[in-house]
């Protein structure tokens, strides 16, 4: 495998900008029936777009993510969610590819969600935003690639809910896809990724702080929003990453024999929730769980039948997975054997569980990298740095 | 990967698929063979292999490869999907030899089967010279490492296509250079077979 030198090939500083459509009366029809207008969405690009417009790569993010995929914002320390994957000679090379992060709508980071003031009332939607589905998520990003000038995507690209959003850009506009990319993802929800999302919920709506939704200008159920986090962060660890990470370790060296935090696990789970009720709102995560348990695009739903497709598929799992365990990934590799796609299938070696795709830098890295580069290039080009 | 650069083996397989075509190669390995069927022959090509880097080395090559075993991984293809299924030096090591030829003559048209032959003069000579697992160019393993769970000659699996009435378009017989002419059965270190269902 190459050598990559990560940390120094990113992209400076990058700013998230915003596109507003669907103004009435042409509102979005969602899934649900309900409409939704105007719509805004946040995202980012980086990277140029070619003569052609044929090397633009959309990234999807993951339940909690936003536009701000990679390079750094004025004045902060820390870079986008996947800056070690976008930028100069990555796995998503920006000096080849344009690549586009777009937020999804019920979030809360710059797009349209249940925080956003709705024009009817000019008070937050909180409980009047319409229920969405990954499916109406998407049809808003094609607003914004259409905005864009891009007729085809060359990779659409997701781990998680991304990846469910990946796969529904195959549902909806399969011509519009040269090959897509889902990552740590599946075909539906099972019984159990929908109980941890009604735990959270219910977390949530536990919260007297919560006051069916209408927190605005108020305090933020915090403690609901913690809870259902913590729930989170266990279920993208996995038993192994938490012994190597935690084991039994203790902040101090004797039991406190109060319910305070004894354990350096409890500390690490209160640490990243209080930080995460900083910076999501809690009425956005009850919608986008939902909107992931009711996607469902199994059987025969994610190829039509009738057509013939051209796109090809990279699909990684990771072993020790096991929110999205690797037999959900080798579910759409059975959809594509038996549409007999041009697909390749990788369960990659971590012990980190649902975290590993934000974490497995240089496994995801080879693949992505030589997958792209085949697909946009050929055999000829693949090959040229190896004989 | 240049064709003369080839394994033997390799090149047979090579020769025998026409362009154009459908290939499945189960047990691609680091995919040479799929790579240059893919590259000069412009075939439609696809791997299923089970180790990980050797998925990474396929994938480098731009070739398209399933992460998975033999055993279970054609179950969902539909009938005729390949003009070729390929199973180099790979039947010998799966579980259900009837059952992956099965599957494998169901999803392809026709399938290559090349599988090293247990009963070359060497190893009969080891054998009965000395009281010993035959170790050859095409077994090289010792009996605790080694990753094959099926030992057959060339006559066995002649006699197991008549069985089960399954139709030999062609054989190949290898030396460990050249093809082999006479007595294969007892000069031959490996061998390629084309079949197809009655």
């Amino acid at each position: 495998m190459e050598k990559k030198k990560q940390s120094e090939n990113n992209l400076g500083l990058v700013k998230t900008q915003y596109f507003t459509f669907a103004h009435p009366p042409q509102e979005l029809k969602l899934e649900s029936g309900d409409k939704l207008g105007p719509i805004t969405l946040a995202y980012e690009t980086y990277g140029k777009l070619d003569k052609d417009k044929a090397n633009a790569i959309l990234v999807l993010h993951a339940l909690s993510g936003d536009a701000h995929a990679a390079g750094f914002h004025e004045g902060d320390k820390d870079p986008g969610w996947w800056d070690v994957m976008i930028g100069p000679g990555k796995a998503f090379d920006t000096e080849k590819y344009f690549v586009i992060c777009s937020n999804i709508i019920g979030g809360c980071k710059g797009s349209t969600g249940p925080s956003s003031l709705n024009p009817k009332t000019q008070e937050p939607y909180a409980l009047g935003f319409p229920i969405i589905t990954i499916a109406d998520m998407v049809k808003a990003q094609c607003n914004l690639i259409d905005h864009l000038g891009i007729k085809k995507l060359l990779c659409v690209v997701g781990g998680s809910v991304g990846g469910m959003q990946a796969l529904e850009w195959v549902v909806l506009y399969p011509e519009r896809i040269s090959c897509v990319i889902p990552i740590a993802t599946a075909l539906k929800h099972s019984p159990q990724q929908i109980a941890f999302d009604e735990v959270g919920r219910q977390a949530i709506m536990a919260d007297p702080d919560w006051r069916q939704g209408n927190y605005y200008g108020q305090a933020q159920p915090e403690k609901g929003l913690s809870v259902a986090r913590m729930i989170g962060h266990i279920t993208y660890m996995s038993e192994q990453s938490m012994e190597e990470k935690f084991s039994r370790r203790q902040k101090d060296k004797n039991y406190s024999f109060k319910f305070g935090t004894d354990f350096e696990v409890e500390g690490y789970l209160r640490y990243r929730s209080d930080n995460f009720v900083k910076r999501f709102d809690a009425n956005s995560y009850l919608y986008i769980t939902k909107a992931m348990d009711y996607f469902d695009v199994s059987g025969d739903k994610l190829l039509p039948k009738d057509k013939k497709l051209a796109i090809r598929f990279l699909v990684i799992a990771f072993k020790s997975d096991w929110l999205y365990p690797a037999y959900q990934s080798q579910e759409i590799v059975r959809q594509l054997k038996i549409r007999n796609m041009d697909a390749t299938y990788c369960e990659i070696k971590s012990s980190y569980g649902h975290d590993a795709f934000l974490l497995e830098v240089e496994e995801q890295t080879h693949l992505i990298k030589h997958f792209l580069n085949k697909t946009f290039y050929g055999y000829n080009i693949a090959r040229n740095n190896e004989i | 990967m240049k064709f003369n650069l080839l394994a033997l083996d390799h090149q047979v397989i090579y020769q025998i698929i026409e362009p154009g075509c459908r290939v499945l190669d189960l047990g691609c390995g680091s995919g040479d063979l799929l790579y240059l069927l893919a590259k000069e022959k412009d075939a439609k090509v696809q791997g299923i292999e089970i180790d990980d880097s050797a998925i990474y080395k396929c994938v480098e090559k731009g070739l398209s490869v399933f992460h998975g075993d033999i055993d279970s991984g054609l179950s969902d293809y539909p009938d005729q999907s390949f003009d070729y299924v390929i199973l180099n030096q790979s039947m010998q090591q799966v579980k259900k030899v009837d059952f992956v030829l099965d599957e494998a003559l169901r999803v392809g048209r026709k399938v290559i089967v090349g599988f090293p032959n247990f009963t070359y003069l060497r190893a009969r000579l080891m054998f009965f010279f000395r009281g010993k697992a035959p170790i050859t160019p095409s077994l090289p393993y010792r009996w605790y490492d080694t990753p094959n769970l099926h030992f057959l000659s060339i006559s066995d699996f002649q006699d197991f296509c008549r069985q089960k009435k399954i139709r030999i378009l062609s054989a190949h017989y290898l030396g460990k250079k050249r093809l082999v002419k006479a007595w294969p059965n007892l000069l031959a270190l490996n061998a390629i077979f084309v079949i197809a269902k009655p």
